[in-house]
């Protein structure tokens, strides 16, 4: 048995190629010029660029008013889900999240076209709407599995010490869900600040998020400033995942 | 009881609302016209041209999906393969070297898809490679083999930690334990390591975005991403979706049902 | 007596720079039921593993009728294990789980079907071929693994703590089967065990292990009514063990009174450690007979026996075990016959260590350094440290404790208690306490200067 551990040599191997180094150049162009030499300017020019600055800020705005609203309208789903009084189908609970398994971007493009056809004009409330409607099964799915399997028996202990229902929820049944929110969170806010196709496609490209500045400048050869822009989102995430735990990040894993 | 009117209302109402956008494409691939939401009277014309290839850009369309679902049927091959042996790896391993190999493993999942993607993308022209099909498959792996190590780890725990030892000790060489014991036990979790692969990569789209080199390569979600941008939606996209829509509906929950069935038989 | 089918000869095995086994010398006859007991963590599990291939001793040999094992793959043995957790395959039916060895084997079906077949019959599980593992009972999983195992004729059959897992009725019914089992097939059993009941049941020999080392090999009787030292005495079975000092041969003085023994040979004014089994205490209302007066202090009922403790009026307690209850308070007149005293000899009789001394009025040993006299000690000089067990103190916290440790063993010694510390540095110091400690409890350890004797040891550490 104890010679199996080297069995996870070839994929720590691929992991330090395709994971660490990858992450580690993005450090090493953020501080590079063109031609390859050290320099703090693509760092400078980013904390001097308004724009840049103002379309951080708001792709930060953005993700947090989503991944709220996605809170919001996502717990009382799973909670009646995982309600076996209210929810008795499994049915229910994979209505919820096969979207996911249709093309984003189409899925995008229709909601983009529906409001359209509405009379809506694309802005920032059809981009918030539209990626809550993207995002909402990431925040349903692991608060679903985390209320599913809670041991209802500490909400009756809670009831039958005297709680009335919206306490037994507000002191017992909210702070034992917390992981499946800080999954649900991680899984939303994440893709949220990063995006651009969704973002583009949602406001006609009246609005640009910070993903899309990425994207702009990769694609237009512009490597180093890209990867000084990656390396500042790349902070925000490490720092996200840093208040949610480790574990949950593994709840998240097993959540889809 | 009216709470669980209210809950019905609700859950009803938050169903309506996702599933609007793809009943609306679904509507609209039943009529002639090229773009959404204009209804030009009932037609299969679209379905005709998306398998016939009657339009101009439908051999394109067909190419991207070809290409769709070969990268994401190697990419999450190679993925349960690598992701199997190194969950019994990682299993096996202890202390500092387990940590730090299941901290790397996390970090593609919390990964936005555009890090990833920006990422890979400097690798490969940090060492020039040339990018096309092979770095696809290269990113979807790095991002798919994670959620494969996931899948098995929890099956290695939950395994006899003896087992692999009683065929052994019933005279079987340590290959035929391997794959007399160890994967059919592990099995569960391999495959659906290998399903949260394939839809990962069927989904994806910034990854190989900036990782697809400027070969003309398109997956679906590329092929969509530039077809928006030029204003004009392929047409027969629309009767696609649809029918990609139909299977897994139909696949999901006939799985669900025989599932729910099985438990309560027991 | 039969051949030996297996030899190990001076078997040693680390863990990670931790001896778990050392120089284990043992053999076991064809056809025996061997038994190793002892308490978790004493080696006897790395022991079957290394006998079933799963482990490599780092010394020693195993040898299976004569001709090496050791090297030689799992695989490769014809030996054949149960496992604790029985270790079934969950993908395969109880048929199959069966067959699986016969099968690799390359047996022609017809007789796979005979042989699988006839040894469901034998553990008394016919009609269940077709049935999934996982629907069985733990009982019935036991059976099935123990099938498993024996249907291929292995030379050796290996059970590691193959009932721990049942519950204790279900355990008493596997014991008799197991027995029957043995009787009937005639293969050589080594038995894995931290149960000593087990043990005394089912084995014709057991082998009594206690931290890597065999502490005594013998029949059930031998290791039951004449333990070779305080540890089997009190592992297997009750008994009060007591310090004595043997006068001269066949007279022996412990709580305070001389008694009539049988033991000879340990010499004149002896330390000596003594056990006394609870049931080999007499009751009498002949003044003549008796040899001390006790006051009872507990009675209870046990089914069969009472059991009860008495303090004598000397000032200790001791266990005993009746038929017959004795009211709470009452006097009673005790006497025990020279037979059923067991005289052992003392292993240690203080803590002693190799140390140096660091500078003036400090020692160290143990991984620490401790305050004490070193008049006529130079600083640098190697010493030999002798420590009393009872000038050992324990406190329950580690602020002014000069190293810590944890409690491993606890001995009640009638009006003592005698503990095994384990300290931070993984050495053993040995405390006599009237306090009580729990086992695993965490202690913090300090010794008074004038209770640290030191010896000066020459270079190659002799004693001067």
């Amino acid at each position: 048995m104890g010679k199996r551990s080297s069995w996870a040599l070839p994929y720590a191997i691929f992991l330090v190629l395709f994971v660490a180094v990858p992450l580690l150049l993005i450090v090493l162009y953020s501080f590079q010029d063109a031609s390859g030499h050290f320099t703090f300017a693509n760092m400078a020019k980013f904390f001097t660029d308004r724009d840049a600055l103002s379309t951080f800020a708001l792709s930060i705005e953005v993700a947090i008013e989503n991944t709220a609203l996605c809170i919001l309208i996502g717990y009382p789903v799973a909670y009646i889900l995982a309600d076996k009084s209210l929810n008795r189908s499994a049915v229910t609970v994979v209505l919820f999240i096969l979207p996911m398994w249709v093309n984003a971007l189409m899925r995008t493009l229709a909601t983009a076209e529906l409001f359209t056809m509405a009379g809506i004009p694309l802005g920032k409330g059809t981009l918030l709407f539209g990626m809550c409607y993207d995002y909402l099964p990431f925040m349903i799915y692991p608060i679903y599995t985390t209320l599913a399997k809670m041991d209802r028996s500490y909400a009756d202990a809670a009831a039958d010490l005297g709680a009335s229902p919206f306490t037994v929820f507000r002191k017992v049944t909210l702070p034992l869900s917390m992981p499946g929110i800080a999954s649900g969170v991680l899984m939303v806010f994440m893709p949220t600040v990063s995006t651009f196709a969704i973002s583009e496609f949602l406001t006609n490209n009246k609005i640009k998020l910070f993903g899309t500045i990425i994207q702009e400048n990769i694609n237009n050869s512009m490597w180093n400033y890209g990867a000084a822009l990656s390396l500042i989102m790349l902070i925000i995430i490490g720092l996200t995942s840093f208040l949610g735990k480790k574990e949950d990040v593994e709840a998240a894993g097993g959540a889809v | 009881m009216v709470k669980k009117v209210f809950a019905r209302i609700y859950i009803a109402l938050i169903l309506v609302i996702l599933y609007a956008p793809i009943v609306f494409i679904a509507v609209f691939s039943f009529t002639e016209a090229k773009s959404l939401g204009n209804w030009t009277g009932f037609s299969l014309s679209l379905y005709k041209s998306l398998f016939t290839g009657g339009m101009q850009n439908s051999s394109a369309l067909i190419s991207a999906v070809n290409n769709t679902l070969l990268i994401a049927l190697i990419a999450s091959l190679i993925a349960t393969i690598l992701g199997t042996v190194a969950a019994i790896g990682i299993f096996n391993l202890k202390g500092r070297k387990k940590q730090a190999i299941q901290l790397l493993n996390n970090i593609p999942m919390i990964n936005p898809d555009i890090i990833t993607g920006v990422s890979l993308f400097l690798l490969f022209v940090f060492l020039h490679i040339s990018q096309g099909y092979l770095t696809v498959i290269l990113a979807h792996v790095t991002f798919c083999t994670p959620y494969v190590v996931l899948s098995v780890l929890p099956k290695l725990t939950q395994m006899n930690p003896n087992i692999y030892e009683a065929a052994l000790d019933l005279g079987a060489t340590p290959g035929q334990a391997f794959r007399k014991v160890l994967v059919p036990v592990l099995s569960p979790g391999m495959i659906s390591g290998f399903i949260l692969s394939f839809t990962m990569s069927l989904d994806d789209f910034a990854v190989t975005f900036f990782t697809r080199g400027t070969i003309g390569l398109d997956t679906l979600s590329t092929f969509i991403y530039a077809d928006a941008r030029k204003g004009g939606l392929t047409p027969e996209l629309k009767p696609l979706m649809t029918i990609i829509f139909i299977i897994i509906l139909v696949v999901l929950l006939a799985l669900n049902l025989k599932k729910s069935k099985h438990s309560d038989e027991k | 007596m039969t051949e030996h089918i297996i030899d190990i000869k001076h078997l040693s095995k680390s863990f990670s720079g931790k001896k778990v086994l050392e120089d284990i010398n043992l053999y076991v006859r064809r056809g025996e039921f061997v038994t190793l007991l002892g308490p978790s963590g004493c080696g006897k599990t790395t022991m079957l593993r290394m006998i079933a291939g799963f482990l490599d001793p780092d010394e020693g040999e195993i040898t299976l009728e004569g001709a090496p094992l050791v090297g030689v793959p799992p695989h490769k043995r014809p030996l054949n294990t149960v496992f604790q957790r029985y270790a079934l395959f969950p993908h395969l039916d109880v048929y199959d789980n069966i067959a699986f060895g016969l099968k690799l084997a390359k047996v022609p079906s017809e007789e796979i079907d005979k042989r699988v077949r006839k040894v469901l019959k034998l553990v008394s599980m016919s009609d269940y071929e077709d049935r999934d593992v996982d629907t069985l009972s733990g009982g019935q999983q036991q059976r099935i693994a123990i099938a498993r195992a024996i249907v291929n004729r292995p030379k050796v059959l290996l059970l590691d703590e193959p009932l721990a897992a049942l519950d204790l009725k279900m355990r008493k019914d596997m014991q008799i089967e197991l027995k029957e089992m043995h009787r009937k097939l005639g293969i050589t059993f080594i038995y894995v065990t931290h149960d000593q009941e087990e043990a005394l049941t089912l084995s014709d020999t057991v082998v009594v292990m206690n931290e890597g080392r065999i502490q005594q090999i013998g029949t059930p009787m031998d290791i039951y009514n004449e333990p070779v030292n305080a540890f089997v005495a009190d592992f297997i079975g009750e008994s009060n063990i007591l310090k004595g000092r043997m006068m001269r041969d066949r007279r022996v003085a412990f709580i305070k009174h001389e008694f009539d023994c049988v033991d000879e040979g340990f010499g004149e004014d002896v330390p000596v450690d003594v056990v006394v089994r609870p049931e080999d205490i007499y009751f009498t209302t002949d003044p003549a007979k008796c040899q001390f007066k006790a006051k009872v202090n507990s009675c209870t009922f046990k089914g069969v026996h009472y059991e009860m403790f008495v303090d004598t009026d000397t000032g200790y307690e001791l266990m005993i075990q009746d038929y017959d209850p004795y009211p709470v308070g009452s006097e009673v007149m005790l006497y025990i016959d020279p037979d059923d005293i067991q005289v052992m000899k003392k292993e240690r009789r203080a803590n002693v260590y190799e140390g140096e001394v660091t500078g003036d009025g400090k020692v160290e040993f143990l991984g620490a350094e401790f305050e004490c006299n070193t008049e006529g000690f130079a600083s640098g000089d190697k010493v030999r440290v002798t420590i009393r067990f009872e000038k050992v103190d324990l406190l329950d916290h580690e602020d002014e404790a000069v190293t810590t440790g944890h409690v491993e063993f606890i001995l009640y010694m009638g009006n003592h208690y005698h503990l095994t510390i384990r300290t931070k540095s993984g050495e053993k110091i040995w405390v006599d306490t009237n306090d009580i400690w729990d086992k695993n409890d965490f202690v913090g350890i300090n010794i008074l200067p004038e209770d640290i004797r030191l010896e000066k040891l020459e270079e190659d550490g002799q004693k001067v």
